[in-house]
Formats: C-alpha cells, sequence, structure tokens
C-alpha cells in the first residue's frame, strides 16, 4: 500500500529534495517546532568563545571530563523537569529533593551503617514518596503545581535539615558510592559506550528510515536521515576521542545519557509517553480521549521527583559529602533553565527529553568556561540569568507565531 | 475495512422516546422523542435554547436523562457515562474539537486507542499499523491533508474537523455526533466536511448534525429532528420540507406533528417516524 495522500495545494507546496527540506524547516520553526538546532548552533558558539578566551584551556581533555562530571547531577534532575514541563506544569523542589535523597543515602550509610546500595535505595525511595505526595495532592486538590512545589521547596528544605541534624555536613567514604559517579571507562569500553549510543540516536533512524520504506510509507529523503547520522557519529566520536585522552567517560555521564535514552524511548514509543505529550498539548482532549490524566500528572511528578533523588545521589558521589546547603542555590535553576535552553516549551506539549542533555551541556559549558576565565560570581549568574530569559522569549515569540501562523 | 458497508436496508440504531431532563428550575427537555438509523444523516435543529445540547449530551452519556426509555438496536439500555456511549459505538465530534495541536494526524486519529501488541500505557506502540490505518481511512474518507505526519496545528480548520469526524470512524462506530461541525469554516471548508458527512452516511454509519445553518442542514440531511423549547415539535422528511416551513416549525409560527392540527401547513410534511420502523 502506498501512502500518499490526495494533496491539498493550498496548505503547503511540498518540493521535493534539500530545498524542499528547508521550507519545511522553515515552516516548523514558525510554528515554535524548533527542535534541537539551535542549541546545537549555542554549543558551537559558546564552545568557540570560550576555546578562544581560555587560550585553548576550555576543549583540553582534562577540562572536558571536568565538564561531563559537572553535567551528570543537573543533566539528570532536568530530566524529570522536561517530563513535568511536557505536561505543561512546573516542578519548584527538584532541586532541594535531589539535597534531601542525597542526605538520607549518606545519614543511611555513614551514621546507621546501612550497606550503600541500601542507602541509595532508600534515598530513591524518599523521593519517590515526596514525588507521589506532591503529585496527588496537585492533582487531587486541584492546586497548581507552581504553588505546590513552592511550599515543597520550603517544606523538603526543613526535612533536610532535620535529616542532617546538628552533624551539618557528612561525608561520604563508602567506594561504592563514591565509585557512583567517579569511576572512569577508558580505550575499548569507552568506544564500546559510544556505539551502542550511536547504535541508538544514529543507527536507528536510519533502520527506521529503510522499514518506512520497505512498509511504503512516506520518508524523508535518504540524504537527510544520513548526513543527519554521520554528523552525530562524528561529534560522538570526537567527544569520545577527546575524553579518551584524559580520564575517558566518567559513569555519571554514562548515567545521564541512559536515563536520556530510556526516557526517550518511554515518550517516543510508549504509549505512556504519547498520554504525556497529549496532556501536555491539551488536557481536555486527552481526557475525553479516555486518558487517566490525573494518575499520568501524579505519575510524572512522582518521575520528577525520582529523577532529581537520583541526580542528588550522583551530585553527592561527586562531591563526597552532603552538607546543609544541597541542592540549593542554582541548582533547580540550572535544571529548568537546562530543559528550556534544550527547547522544551514552558507551556507544555512540546520539546523532548533530549533537551535535558543538550541544555545542561549549555548551561555547564558557560559555567565551566566563566570559572576558567575567573569571572566573578556577579557576572556568572548575570550571564546565566541573560541565556536562560532569552531562550524563554525565544519561546515564548515562537509560540506567539505558532498561534498566529496556525491555520 | 472498519465499517461493514450495509448494502442491507437500514436499520434503527437509537431509539429514544419520552425523554426529560431538568436542571434545577429549568426543564430543558419534555417528552422528546429521536431516532437515528444506519445509512442516514439526521438534522438535529432548533432556535438556541431548544435543547439541542441537552439532547446530544444526552446521547453520548454526559447527563442521565430523568425520564424516557432509550433503546439501542432495539435493546433498552442505560447510557450513563461516555464511556456507555463509546462502549455502544456512538462517537461524538465536539464544537471546540477536542485534538491535540502539538499531535500529529496519526497520533490524534489514534489518541487513547493507540495500536500495540498489548494493552496498558507501558505497551510500544505500532506505528507503522496506525499510520496505514490512518492513511487507509483518510484515503477512503477523502480528507484532504499534506501528511499524517504534520501536527495538527499546521491545518485549516476545515482539515482539523476533517481529522476530529475521521477519528469518529476509526473506532469502529455507528451512531456519530456531529456538534455544529461547519460553525467555524470557510465556503470552501464547510463544503469539504459536508461531503465527508455524505460518505459517513456512505460508509453505513448514523450521523447525527446538529447546526444553525440550514443550508448545510438541507444539503445533507435526510430526515431532519425540530426542538423548540425543550419539546419536540416534529421529524420531517428534508427533501418533502420546505426551508420557510422548517424556520415556521422552529420557531414556532406553525405547530409541529407533535401538535399537528388537520389542514395546519405543517401537515403537509408527514412525520418520518412513519418511514423507518
Amino acid at each position: 500500500m502506498s501512502s500518499t495522500l490526495e494533496h491539498d495545494p493550498r496548505v503547503i507546496a511540498e518540493r521535493a529534495g534539500l530545498r524542499g527540506l528547508g521550507a519545511e524547516y522553515g515552516r516548523r520553526i514558525r510554528q515554535g517546532d524548533i527542535g534541537q538546532l539551535p542549541v546545537v548552533v549555542g554549543l558551537v558558539v559558546i564552545g568557540t568563545i570560550f576555546q578562544l578566551a581560555s587560550h585553548g584551556v576550555f576543549l583540553n581533555p582534562f577540562n572536558l571530563v571536568n565538564l561531563t562530571l559537572q553535567m551528570a547531577a543537573g543533566g539528570t534532575i532536568s530530566v524529570g523537569i522536561v517530563l513535568v514541563l511536557l505536561l505543561g506544569e512546573i516542578d519548584l523542589s527538584a532541586g532541594v529533593v535531589s539535597g534531601l535523597c542525597a542526605a538520607i543515602m549518606a545519614i543511611a550509610n555513614v551514621q546507621v551503617g546501612l550497606p550503600a546500595p541500601v542507602a541509595i535505595g532508600l534515598g530513591l525511595v524518599a523521593g519517590m514518596a515526596v514525588g507521589a505526595l506532591q503529585g496527588v495532592w496537585i492533582t487531587r486538590f486541584g492546586i497548581p503545581s507552581f504553588v505546590v512545589t513552592l511550599a515543597g521547596l520550603i517544606a523538603w528544605q526543613g526535612a533536610l535539615l532535620r535529616v542532617l541534624g546538628k552533624t551539618g555536613t557528612v561525608n561520604l567514604r563508602d567506594p561504592f558510592i563514591t565509585a557512583l559517579a567517579g569511576t572512569f571507562f577508558t580505550g575499548p569500553a569507552a568506544y564500546a559506550c559510544a556505539a551502542v549510543f550511536l547504535a541508538y540516536v544514529a543507527i536507528g533512524p536510519l533502520v527506521t528510515h529503510r522499514r518506512r520504506r520497505a512498509a511504503g510509507l512516506t520518508v524523508p529523503p535518504l540524504a537527510f536521515v544520513a548526513v543527519r547520522a554521520i554528523a552525530i557519529s562524528a561529534f560522538v566520536i570526537g567527544v569520545v576521542v577527546v575524553l579518551d585522552a584524559d580520564r575517558g567517560i566518567s559513569s555519571g555521564l554514562l548515567f545521564l545519557v541512559g536515563c536520556v535514552i530510556v526516557m526517550d524511548f518511554v515518550l517516543r514509543r510508549l504509549r505512556f509517553g504519547r498520554m504525556i505529550y497529549a496532556i501536555g498539548g491539551n488536557a481536555e482532549a486527552a481526557r475525553r480521549a479516555g486518558i487517566p490524566v490525573q494518575r499520568v500528572r501524579a505519575l510524572v511528578f512522582l518521575l520528577a521527583s525520582l529523577f532529581a533523588g537520583w541526580g542528588g545521589i550522583l551530585g553527592a558521589s561527586r562531591l563526597l559529602a552532603v552538607n546543609q546547603s544541597a541542592g540549593q542555590g542554582d541548582v533547580l535553576l540550572n535544571a529548568i533553565a537546562a530543559a528550556v535552553i534544550g527547547g522544551t516549551s514552558l507551556f507544555g506539549g512540546r520539546g523532548s527529553v533530549w533537551a535535558a542533555l543538550l541544555g545542561i551541556m549549555v548551561i555547564q559549558s558557560i559555567s565551566n568556561g566563566m570559572d576558567l576565565l575567573s569571572l566573578s560570581s556577579s557576572i556568572k549568574f548575570m550571564i546565566t540569568g541573560g541565556v536562560l530569559l532569552s531562550t524563554v522569549t525565544i519561546d515564548a515569540v515562537l509560540r506567539r507565531n505558532r498561534a498566529a501562523t496556525s491555520r | 475495512m472498519t465499517q461493514n458497508k450495509t448494502n442491507e436496508t437500514p436499520s434503527l440504531l437509537l431509539e429514544m422516546r419520552g425523554i426529560s431532563k431538568r436542571f434545577g428550575a429549568v426543564q430543558a427537555l419534555t417528552d422528546v422523542r429521536f431516532d437515528v438509523s444506519s445509512d442516514e444523516v439526521v438534522a438535529l435543529v432548533g432556535d438556541n435554547g431548544a435543547g439541542k445540547s441537552t439532547l446530544i449530551k444526552l446521547i453520548s452519556g454526559i447527563y442521565r436523562p430523568d425520564a424516557g426509555t432509550v433503546r439501542w438496536q432495539g435493546r433498552e439500555v442505560s447510557v450513563g457515562s461516555p464511556n456507555d456511549a463509546a462502549a455502544l459505538g456512538i462517537a461524538t465530534v465536539y464544537q471546540d474539537l477536542a485534538l491535540c495541536d502539538n499531535l500529529d494526524v496519526v497520533a490524534n486519529l489514534f489518541l487513547g486507542h493507540e495500536l500495540a501488541t498489548r494493552g496498558g500505557p507501558l505497551a510500544v506502540m505500532d506505528e507503522f499499523a496506525m499510520e496505514h490505518r490512518a492513511v487507509e481511512v483518510l484515503r477512503r474518507l477523502s480528507v484532504k491533508i499534506p501528511s499524517v505526519r504534520i501536527p495538527i496545528a499546521s491545518l485549516s480548520g476545515g482539515q482539523r474537523q476533517s481529522v476530529a469526524v475521521a477519528r469518529s470512524v476509526l473506532g469502529d462506530n455507528k451512531v456519530v455526533l456531529l456538534d455544529e461541525p461547519t460553525a467555524a469554516l470557510g465556503v470552501a471548508q464547510t463544503h469539504e466536511v459536508l461531503e465527508l458527512i455524505k460518505r459517513l452516511r456512505d460508509e453505513g454509519l448514523g450521523v447525527v448534525l446538529i447546526s444553525h445553518n440550514l443550508a448545510d442542514v438541507f444539503a445533507v440531511a435526510d430526515r431532519i429532528t425540530v426542538l423548540r423549547l425543550g419539546r419536540w415539535v416534529g421529524t420531517y422528511d428534508a427533501k418533502a420540507t420546505g426551508r420557510e416551513q422548517l424556520v415556521a416549525l422552529m420557531t414556532g409560527a406553525v405547530p409541529g406533528t407533535a401538535e399537528a392540527h388537520a389542514g395546519s401547513p405543517a401537515a403537509a410534511a408527514p412525520p418520518a417516524e412513519d418511514v423507518t420502523p
């Protein structure tokens, strides 16, 4: 069966070849479906600026490995933030919850003396419990997530202080916990990781393209898919070569990328993922279609807190300690900024979980680069705020254009 | 094929008798009767406040009637929730469409009923099967859209309406309720949707059309049920009824079948119930 429909010439004059693709991409941008291209361009610009400004230090292997270590915790928290943003909601408690979960793990391991895996499990269960409570509260009483998670931000801050007690700071020495984010893979192991990653992001679409054509469905030009696959492969292999020249690929980075791939699959291929997009796009339509809107919402808040907790634990593993300021300061802001910079709409229904990975890369690159240049905190905060504001502005402007161009 | 294209005689699907519904002090419907058979388009007309929306919501299970009987294919049923109506095979296309702008056409057509090898929210969706089915149904209904993988946000009003209507065909439904499907559309788009409604009838579905636009009603309807002030005025053969006559019935300028006197103008239009058993 061929899948050609009767075309309506008034709507879209489909043109063949790359010009047609360009027109198609332009249309998508005007409709606010910006995809990942802007953030990739942004990364290149940021990389170039800092590489020049730091006289070649920014892109050297040692610094890039540091960058991947800095990304792990915030990126994982941001994965959860992307999920709530897709619903059109927000989770302001994610930062503090990450600190709380890390603190529970640390106390369970260091003071109670539980084995590390059990302590980590406790931290994650605590995260899920927090998320479930917030999710049920939001859906049951119909209170905006902004308010419930703001209350959570304050309350879980108190819980964090309570858990840490008089100690203030707990140092982590358990080898299992310290190895969590700080194990490195070099040589063949590193390239094996890269191969698995590329199989999913580069080879996967090529296989899908073939299967679609075999099934008689419409396909974009093969060149388009192939160029994308080659570009991604070149970038990833280049990164692995550079990382391998220093300590290699850190387990923290692998955990982050693993979370992104798993959630990407969930969002794109499972019914559950489709439900999340549907609710974010039009909750009433989702309800009428028989989707259990409130249950999905509650579950997404649970997942967001779970990812926050896991991110907090990875962060603690890197810093080898949990203290009273864990999960505070810019942790929450970075996670939300990363999701938005990566292309997730604040208004729900648009974006992908890759936003978390690409966005945290941008945020941490800026932070890392400014550290290299020894800029003061005052300037760092202002620049990070400026980047966030401009990204949200782009989202809002595109959204308005979308309203204007939707026919 | 989803629909069994019935070449047999049309069969009576939904039969409502003596339907009443009250909201507090407001008697929205009093002793209303309504029928839909397969292979026909029944228009439901009436001035504002006539009770059209209330009747539609009773059929689609949003409200429950206070009194009266509802028969589905001859069997008495109680439609207490939208799920009950869906289980019987009654689909409603709402005025505000209930589509997700951010999702593509295929995703919207299968929203809530995605194809997969197994049930449950953790099932992997079968995108190929969904896309094939979507293309097949859209082509059968001659719905014109640029691509089934285009987000709904990029479609015109008529195309959106067509997608919303096509969704009701996918789900093995027998009766489709269309609430003001042409209200916000231009001339060409209205024509498109009206053609689509005719094709639904040709597929063997019973179509209930609510519209303020009498031109649309006469263009597609086989029978016309008129409500006024919550009461059933009558059901008329569309071909044997004139436009002025219909307006007179809607406004109460002339009495309908329900209160017909011999010699009144309305008697010229015989009640259509007598035609279909």
